[in-house]
C-alpha cells in the first residue's frame, strides 16, 4: 500500500480566460518510507504539486490519499499531523518577529502537545542545532540555521511525510550538504516518507530512489535513480535535462 | 595585457560591535581573459565587484593600494569622473534583471537610452544599434522585444537583455554577478554561451562572480577561491578539481554527484586558520 | 554585574531565556534610537510634557480657574504672572499647565481607538479577502472622502459639543487610513511562507491575524499614529477654537487660543503662548515618530 497517492491531479490558478493550468494529470505513488522527488524547470508545476497536496492551494481537481484515506477538500487538522512541509527560502519562511522558541513552541501548542519545554529541546537537538539557538530570533540565524528550525517545525507534529521544497536551493554548497545529511538522517531515524522538489538532479538523485520529471505542467517521465545515474532516459525532454545538468 | 590592476582591496563596514571587514586585502589582475571569483555568501566575491566600480554606500569604507583601470587610478577619481567608467568603460550584470531593468519603460527605450548616453547619434542610428545590440545576445525578434516591457520577459531573455545593454557602449570589462542564477539549467547554458561568445570576440576582460564551483570550471580561465574576505587559492579553472586549499576541497567534496552515489556528504570542517592565513594574491 | 558586562549581556547573540531575549532586543531597538538625536529630542519634550501633567497642581504657580479682573491681560512677566495672564485675568502658565493634561488625554484616547479600529477592519479586510474585503473597503472609502474637520464638526454637532465627542469624532475620522495601510502590510504578509507554514500546523485565521499578522503591521501604525498626533492635537485644537470641544472654562490650547483671538492685536501673548505649546508639542511628537521609524522597521533590525 503507498504512503502517498496522487491520481489525474489537475490544479488550476484563476478563472474564465484568466484560468492557467498549473498541473495537468499527475499521477503518482510513494511507498512507506520512501523517497521520491519531482523535477523540472521554475513554472512546470513541481512546487505546485506540493502545495495542492497540502490545501495551500485550494483549486485542484483528482484524488489524493494519504495512508489509504482520501483527501478531502477542506483539511482536517489530523491531516497536517501526517503531512508536513519545508519551504524553498528560510528566509522567508519564519515569522521575523518570533524567536525560535515561539515558532517551535506555538506549533507544538497547535498540535495539542502537552509538554512544550521538553519538546522543545528535543527538537532542537533533533535537527543539530542545540539550546544556545532556542531563544534567537531569525536575524540572529544564518540561512542554514534558518533552514533547520524550518524543519524542526515541520518535525514537531511528529509526521510521516515530510515534502521538502526545494529546500537547499537558497543555501550555500556546503551548508546543502549539512542540510541534505540532516534530512538523511532525520528519515532514517523517524521512518518518514520523503517528496522533495529540485531543480538540481545532483540533489534528487542523492536524496530520492524515484523521481518524476515534469515539463509544461504534466509529468513527462517517472523513473528511478538507477536510470538517472546511468542517463537512461526516455522522453526527449528528460534527455535534455540530463544533458545540461551533467555538463559538469 | 593588464586591463584592471587590483592591489590590497578592503572593504570594511563599521557595526555596533567594532569595524566588519567584509573583503580583507584582496589582490588580482584581470588581463583579456575570464576570471572567476567563487566563495559562499558572505566571502565578500560580491563586495569586491562592487568596490572596483566604487558602488560600496556609506558607512562603507573601500581602501586599496590601488584599483587601476588600464592605468588609471579608480581610487583617485571624483565621482563624476567614475560614472563615465562605469557603464562605458566597466559594465556590471547583476543576478536578477527584473531589478536591474526600469519597468515604466520599453526596452527598446532604454537601449537607445544607453545608446545615446555613450555615443552621440540621432534616435534612429541608435535604434539599428539596438537591434543590432539584441541581435548579438541571439535575440532575433528585435523589433517585437523592443516594444516590450521587462516584465513581460523571461528570465532568460531579461538577462540577455541586460548583457546586450551593458554591452552597448563597448566596454573593456564585464563584472557578472552571478549572472545566471536565477535561471533554469538549459536557459543558462545559452546565456553563458552568449556571454562567453561576446567576451571572446570583442577582447574583454570578465570577472564572473558565482557561487557555482562546477559552473565557474567550466566557464573561465582563472579562478580566485574566496573565504572569509581573503582569496585563499588561485588556480587555473580546468584545473579547479585538482585544487589543494583544504577549503577549495571541502567545497568541491560536498556537492551532491550522479555519478559518485554516496550514503552521506563530506560536510566541510572550518577551520579559523583559513581566515587568519594571509591572502593568495591573484596578481599575474 | 559591572555597566561592562551588563552591556555585553544586552548586546548577546545567544539569550538564555525568553526575558533575556526580549530585553537584549529592546536594548538595541533603544541604541538604534539614541542614534537618532532629533528623536530623543522629541521623546525629552514628551517625558516633560507628562511630568507636567502629572504633577501639575504642584508646579503651577496659580489656580487655573481663579480670575483676577483686576489684574486681566497683564503682559509677559508681570510679578508671578510669567506668560501674563487673559481676559478674565488667569494666569496662563498655570492654565498652559493644567491643559497639558487635557492634550495628553485626547492624545492617548485617539491614539487607543483609532489605530485599533483601523488595525482591525484593515487586517480583517486584507486577510479575508472577497465580498468581506469589498464591503469594509468602501465603508473605508466612505470615510476617507469626506474632509476630515468637516466630518469630525458634523459628528460633534450631532453628539453634542464636549472634549469625550470631540474624541470620539476624531477617532471615527482617523481610522481609516489606519485600515488602508494595515490592509496593504497584510495582503503582502498573507501571501507569505511563514503564513503558509503556519496554516499548515492547522492554525485558524483568528490566530494568524492576532499573532501572526498584528505585530507586524503595529510597528509600521504606531510610527503612523505617532506622525499623526500632530494632526491630531490640531484637530483637538481647532475644535476647541471654533467652541465644539472642551468648554469654558476648562483650559484646553485650542479653546485658549480661540478665547484669546479677540485681543491678538494688543495683547498677543494670550493666543500665542497656547499656540506655542501646540507647536512644540506636535513638533515632538514628529520628530519621535520619525526615530520610531527606524528603529521598527523589522527589516532593519538585522544591523
Amino acid at each position: 500500500m503507498s504512503m502517498l497517492s496522487v491520481e489525474h491531479l489537475n490544479v488550476w490558478f484563476g478563472k474564465g480566460h484568466n484560468r492557467v493550468d498549473a498541473v495537468t494529470d499527475a499521477s503518482f505513488d510513494v511507498a512507506p518510507g520512501e523517497s521520491f522527488g519531482l523535477v523540472g524547470e521554475s513554472g512546470s508545476g513541481k512546487s505546485t504539486i506540493l502545495r495542492a497536496i497540502t490545501g495551500l492551494v485550494p483549486t485542484w481537481s483528482g484524488r489524493i490519499t494519504v495512508d489509504g484515506q482520501d483527501v478531502a477538500k477542506k483539511r482536517h487538522r489530523s491531516f497536517y499531523k501526517t503531512v508536513q512541509m519545508v519551504f524553498q527560502d528560510p528566509y522567508a519562511s519564519l515569522h521575523p518577529r518570533h524567536s525560535v522558541d515561539a515558532v517551535l513552541g506555538e506549533t507544538l501548542h497547535l498540535h495539542g502537545f502537552r509538554d512544550i519545554d521538553a519538546r522543545v529541546v528535543r527538537l532542537l537537538d533533533d535537527v543539530g542545532l542545540g539550546q544556545k539557538f532556542r531563544f534567537r530570533f531569525p536575524h540572529q540565524l544564518s540561512g542554514g540555521q534558518r533552514q533547520r528550525v524550518a524543519i524542526a517545525r515541520a518535525l514537531a507534529a511528529e509526521p510521516r511525510i515530510l515534502l521538502l521544497d526545494e529546500p537547499t536551493s537558497a543555501l550555500d554548497v556546503s551548508v546543502q550538504a549539512e542540510i541534505l545529511n540532516l534530512l538523511t538522517d532525520l528519515r532514517a531515524e523517524h521512518g518518514l516518507t520523503y517528496v522533495m522538489v529540485s531543480h538540481d538532479l545532483a540533489v534528487v538523485g542523492h536524496v530520492c530512489a524515484r523521481l518524476a520529471v515534469m515539463k509544461d505542467s504534466r509529468i513527462v517521465e517517472i523513473m528511478d535513480v538507477d536510470s538517472l545515474r546511468a542517463k537512461r532516459a526516455n522522453h526527449p525532454y528528460s534527455q535534455e535535462l540530463l544533458r545540461n545538468s551533467v555538463g559538469a | 595585457m593588464t586591463l584592471l590592476d587590483v592591489e590590497n582591496l578592503w572593504v570594511q563596514f563599521p557595526t555596533r560591535q567594532g569595524v566588519f571587514d567584509a573583503v580583507r586585502g584582496v589582490s588580482f589582475t584581470l588581463g583579456k581573459e575570464r576570471l572567476g571569483i567563487v566563495g559562499e555568501s558572505g566571502s565578500g566575491k560580491s563586495m569586491t565587484g562592487r568596490a572596483i566600480l566604487r558602488l560600496i554606500r556609506p558607512p562603507g569604507i573601500v581602501r586599496a593600494d590601488r584599483i587601476a583601470l588600464e592605468g588609471v587610478d579608480l581610487l583617485g577619481m571624483t565621482e563624476k569622473e567614475m560614472r563615465a567608467v562605469r557603464g562605458q568603460r566597466i559594465s556590471m550584470v547583476m543576478q536578477d534583471p527584473k531589478f536591474s531593468l526600469n519597468p515604466v519603460m520599453t526596452i527598446g527605450d532604454q537601449l537607445i537610452e544607453a545608446y545615446r548616453l555613450a555615443n552621440k547619434s540621432d534616435r534612429k542610428g541608435a535604434k539599428q544599434a539596438a537591434l543590432d545590440a539584441l541581435a548579438s545576445v541571439s535575440i532575433r525578434d528585435g523589433e517585437r522585444v523592443m516594444r516590450a516591457y521587462p516584465h513581460e520577459m523571461s528570465g532568460g531573455m531579461g538577462q540577455r537583455i541586460m548583457i546586450a545593454m551593458m554591452l552597448i557602449p563597448g566596454p573593456q570589462i564585464l563584472i557578472a554577478d552571478e549572472p545566471t542564477s536565477a535561471l533554469d539549467v538549459s536557459v543558462q547554458r545559452q546565456v553563458l554561451a552568449i556571454m562567453d561568445d561576446l567576451v571572446t570576440s570583442r577582447g574583454m576582460g570578465l570577472i564572473f562572480i558565482s557561487h557555482d564551483l562546477n559552473l565557474v570550471a567550466d566557464f573561465c580561465d582563472r579562478v580566485l577561491i574566496m573565504y572569509a574576505g581573503r582569496v585563499v587559492e588561485v588556480c587555473r579553472a580546468d584545473r579547479l578539481h585538482e585544487a589543494t586549499h583544504p577549503y577549495t576541497r571541502g567545497l568541491l567534496n560536498s556537492l551532491p554527484r550522479l555519478d559518485e552515489p554516496r550514503e552521506r556528504l563530506s560536510v566541510l570542517k572550518r577551520d579559523p586558520a583559513w581566515s587568519e592565513a594571509p591572502g593568495v594574491s591573484g596578481r599575474i | 554585574m559591572t555597566e561592562q558586562t551588563l552591556r555585553q549581556w544586552l548586546l548577546t547573540e545567544t539569550p538564555t531565556s525568553r526575558r533575556h531575549a526580549r530585553f537584549s532586543a529592546l536594548y538595541k531597538g533603544w541604541l538604534s534610537f539614541r542614534g537618532n538625536s532629533m528623536a530623543v529630542i522629541g521623546l525629552v519634550i514628551l517625558v516633560a510634557l507628562l511630568l507636567v501633567a502629572l504633577f501639575a497642581p504642584l508646579i503651577s504657580p496659580h489656580d487655573p480657574f481663579v480670575q483676577d479682573l483686576a489684574n486681566r491681560l497683564a503682559p509677559l512677566g508681570t510679578d508671578s504672572h510669567v506668560l501674563g495672564t487673559d481676559s478674565l485675568g488667569r494666569d496662563i502658565l498655570s492654565r498652559l499647565i493644567h491643559g497639558s493634561r487635557i492634550t495628553l488625554y485626547i492624545v492617548a484616547l485617539v491614539a487607543l481607538i483609532a489605530p485599533v479600529a483601523g488595525l482591525l477592519v484593515g487586517t480583517i479586510s486584507g486577510y479575508a479577502g472577497g465580498w468581506i474585503d469589498t464591503i469594509l473597503m468602501r465603508i473605508t472609502d466612505i470615510f476617507l472622502a469626506f474632509p476630515r474637520l468637516v466630518l469630525a464638526l458634523a459628528f460633534v454637532a450631532a453628539l453634542g459639543a464636549g472634549i469625550e465627542n470631540a474624541v470620539l469624532a476624531i477617532s471615527l475620522t482617523a481610522w481609516p487610513p489606519y485600515a488602508r495601510i494595515a490592509r496593504a502590510e497584510t495582503l503582502t504578509i498573507r501571501g507569505s511562507d511563514y503564513i503558509s507554514a503556519i496554516r499548515l500546523q492547522g492554525a485558524g485565521p483568528m490566530r494568524i491575524i492576532t499573532k501572526h499578522i498584528w505585530p507586524l503591521c503595529v510597528s509600521s501604525l504606531i510610527v503612523r499614529v505617532t506622525l499623526d498626533m500632530a494632526g491630531i492635537i490640531l484637530a483637538a485644537a481647532g475644535l476647541g477654537f471654533l467652541g465644539l470641544g472642551a468648554q469654558p472654562p476648562s483650559p484646553e490650547w485650542g479653546a485658549m487660543i480661540s478665547d484669546g483671538r479677540r485681543f491678538i492685536l494688543d495683547h498677543w501673548w494670550v493666543a500665542t503662548m497656547p499656540g506655542l505649546a501646540i507647536f512644540i508639542v506636535s513638533l515632538a511628537f514628529n520628530l519621535l515618530g520619525d526615530g520610531l521609524r527606524d528603529v521598527l522597521d523589522p527589516k532593519d533590525s538585522g544591523l
